[in-house]
């Protein structure tokens, strides 16, 4: 029988760090400012900072379950830094990094794992989505935003993330089709950690990549080092600038390995081989960032003691905000339910703070 | 004024708004080109183009997050649900996303969408065409639930589910979609969302539905008068969240009621009124409240659907047998 190719397909893999911080090619001009270099250590190192604390909250009681990004800093901290104020971010649970260079503050992220909603009502970037809790939903709202965008004319991308897992989903590839379909300036950051709580990737999918799964839906699909954060930062800044100027939507998958729990309410240790993950640990983004600093001489243990020091200033500061901020009171329930609440629903929101003040009362 | 159908007059009402807002955006699966498989949206990709009345692919869940999606930017998306049997996919948006976004972000992100469609039984249709489930909405807080029940409240009641500043459900009951005509000013006037419409005024008993059952109703309101029984009837049609005021000033006066639904007894929006009215009107009852509905059964394929469905005569056995009560 005879037959013709009618599609194909290759995906490319980007890497310019290796595990030891030596360049693999040319790198891009931004690797080579060193301020840049440093403050993207720092933003890291913020964020590992920050979920140490979180999760010793969480184990004191004063916080509710929490997903740290232990291991998978480079990648919320690469495309958080190549977005712009005007983009918008749609996160997910585990998008903490790029929740923090969006403008969102630690307080908001403790408040809203500390079960308050209040945290959700972001007092930077306006536009963006409260986290997505259940899987995939979040890669249909950043077509349906990066629609109103275009609809409108303006040069904006928008930002979503997703586990490897979550690729497994209908919404996933509905998402990702209509993107493609519609051209939509979105970019899908897949964050390949290895595991969906216990379930390794190779139960997931029998695809090589997750990036070809973009294939499916016509759009441009890379891999990259999700370790290497000069490789996340230099594929996303040219996804979003795709985005920005009419260029349609790019999936990228970044490869790296969860080398915490999944969340605190996880014990990952039930399931992850230990030896594996000694392997990974030679492996994370900032032993690898480090090592290029200093070989560039442009970071000293001085540098990382000092830096340290602040960084948990910074993060203890946000704590008190968190732990003096207001609680909420029952009413809050209620009143941002509808715009105006039903008449039915009145005499509830009445009880409900009655009960309150009751029990206020009675101490 | 001309004389409309009610799926004309839901047509008029999105082409209303569609001219005269810009943030409204129409999509659904054949609803561009074709103008949808009931021609709710005929003409209307023709007059404003494939920019703002949109074919969609093929997927409700992606239709509805889309639809979250655009709203948070402020646009007031019109989202086609094919038929209500398929909505099913688009579940998790509309109750995870849609019904959560205001409370979720402090009021922060608001969605004003409508998500329309078409449902009920009587029309021979296929498998997983006919059913009323309504009630599962109706249960989830943040959404509103509409469904109109003729042509004039087809249009005041699309226009401010379109401008209402939260997601609304839009169930239109297609069994009805041409049953009649009324004459329907097309000027922009809405009908208010949350209010139930009481449609004949009677002193006897207070029969109460909504959608395609209305006909129903209102013609046995019509047998009862010749039997010497004054019913007052009313459309619920916003059925969350429900105007109780209305019903309750009703069942005060005429102390029996009997409620009308297409949709499965148990667990349904008859029941909630049920218990709002034993609840806070029990004292004013002369006889036991009264409910004719469907079966709770599985809605049948179309060689039954008649049996299934409420009948005239099944609302007048009802109906006298409360009337008779002592």
């Amino acid at each position: 029988m005879t037959t013709t190719t009618v599609a194909s397909f290759e995906i490319k893999y980007h890497q310019y760090l290796d595990p030891q911080g030596k360049p693999t090619q040319e790198l891009p001009a931004f690797a080579k400012d060193m301020d840049k270099m440093r403050q993207l250590y720092r933003d890291m190192a913020l964020l590992r900072a920050f979920d140490a604390k979180a999760y010793a909250l969480q184990r004191t009681g004063k916080m509710g379950t929490y997903p740290a990004s232990l291991g998978q800093e480079a990648i919320g901290i690469g495309y958080g830094d190549a977005m712009t104020a005007e983009d918008v971010l749609i996160p997910y649970y585990r998008s903490t990094g790029a929740m923090l260079k969006h403008g969102i503050t630690m307080e908001e992220i403790l408040l809203y794992w500390g079960g308050d909603e209040s945290g959700s009502n972001y007092s930077v970037a306006k536009e963006d989505f409260p986290i997505c809790v259940p899987i995939a939903n979040q890669i249909i709202h950043a077509s349906g935003v990066a629609k109103a965008i275009q609809m409108r004319g303006q040069k904006r991308a928008v930002a979503t993330e997703i586990g490897e897992g979550g690729t497994s989903e209908g919404d996933f590839y509905e998402g990702i089709n209509v993107a493609g379909i519609w051209n939509l300036g979105v970019v899908f950051m897949v964050n390949n950690n290895q595991w969906a709580i216990s379930v390794p990737t190779e139960i997931q999918t029998a695809c090589e990549t997750y990036a070809q799964k973009a294939i499916a839906a016509g759009i441009e699909g890379v891999q990259v080092d999700g370790n290497d954060i000069i490789a996340v930062k230099q594929v996303a800044e040219y996804a979003f600038e795709k985005a920005r100027n009419g260029g349609g939507p790019t999936l990228i998958e970044a490869i790296t390995y969860r080398l915490c729990d999944h969340t605190t309410a996880d014990d990952a240790s039930r399931y992850d081989d230990p030896k594996v993950k000694e392997e990974a640990w030679k492996n994370e983004p900032m032993v690898r960032l480090r090592k290029y600093l200093e070989a560039n001489k442009a970071w000293s243990d001085k540098d990382e003691e000092a830096m340290k020091a602040e960084i948990a200033k910074e993060v203890d500061a946000a704590v008190k905000a968190y732990e003096e901020a207001p609680k909420p009171g029952p009413e809050l329930m209620f009143d941002h339910l509808y715009a105006e609440l039903p008449e039915l629903t009145k005499p509830q929101r009445e009880a409900a703070i009655k009960l309150a003040e009751k029990a206020r009362g009675a101490k | 004024m001309a004389a409309i159908t009610l799926i004309e007059a839901v047509n008029a009402a999105m082409a209303y708004e569609l001219e005269h807002d810009k943030d409204v955006v129409l999509f659904g699966e054949d609803v561009g080109k074709n103008g949808g498989v009931f021609r709710a949206t005929d003409g209307l990709q023709k007059k404003y183009g494939t920019d703002r009345v949109i074919d969609s692919p093929l997927a409700e869940s992606m239709i509805a997050g889309l639809a979250v999606g655009m709203a948070a930017q402020g646009m007031k998306p019109i989202a086609e649900m094919q038929f209500m049997g398929f909505i099913f996919p688009a579940v998790d948006q509309i109750f995870c996303h849609a019904a959560r976004m205001r409370h979720r972000t402090r009021g922060r992100l608001t969605l004003p969408m409508v998500i329309r469609a078409p449902y009920g039984g009587g029309i021979h249709a296929p498998e997983h065409h006919s059913e009323s489930t309504e009630a599962l909405f109706a249960h989830i807080p943040g959404l509103k639930v509409v469904i109109p029940s003729n042509p004039s409240r087809a249009y005041g009641l699309m226009l401010a589910a379109i401008r209402d500043p939260d997601p609304v459900i839009f169930l239109e009951p297609k069994r009805v979609y041409r049953i009649v005509k009324h004459e329907v000013e097309d000027n922009g006037e809405e009908y208010p969302l949350e209010a139930c419409f009481v449609d004949r005024e009677g002193s006897d008993i207070t029969l109460i539905s909504w959608g395609a059952m209305m006909h129903e109703t209102l013609q046995a309101a019509e047998k009862l008068a010749a039997e010497g029984i004054d019913a007052e009837v009313i459309d619920v049609a916003t059925i969350s969240p429900i105007d109780m005021d209305t019903i309750l000033e009703s069942v005060q006066k005429t102390g029996r009621v009997c409620i009308v639904q297409e949709a499965p007894k148990s667990g349904s929006i008859g029941s909630e009124i049920a218990a709002e009215i034993a609840e806070k009107a029990i004292l004013s009852l002369l006889a036991p409240i009264g409910r004719v509905s469907g079966y709770d059964t599985v809605m049948p394929y179309y060689r039954l659907e008649k049996q299934y469905m409420p009948t005239v005569d099944r609302i007048l056995d009802e109906a006298r047998k409360i009337m008779e009560y002592k």
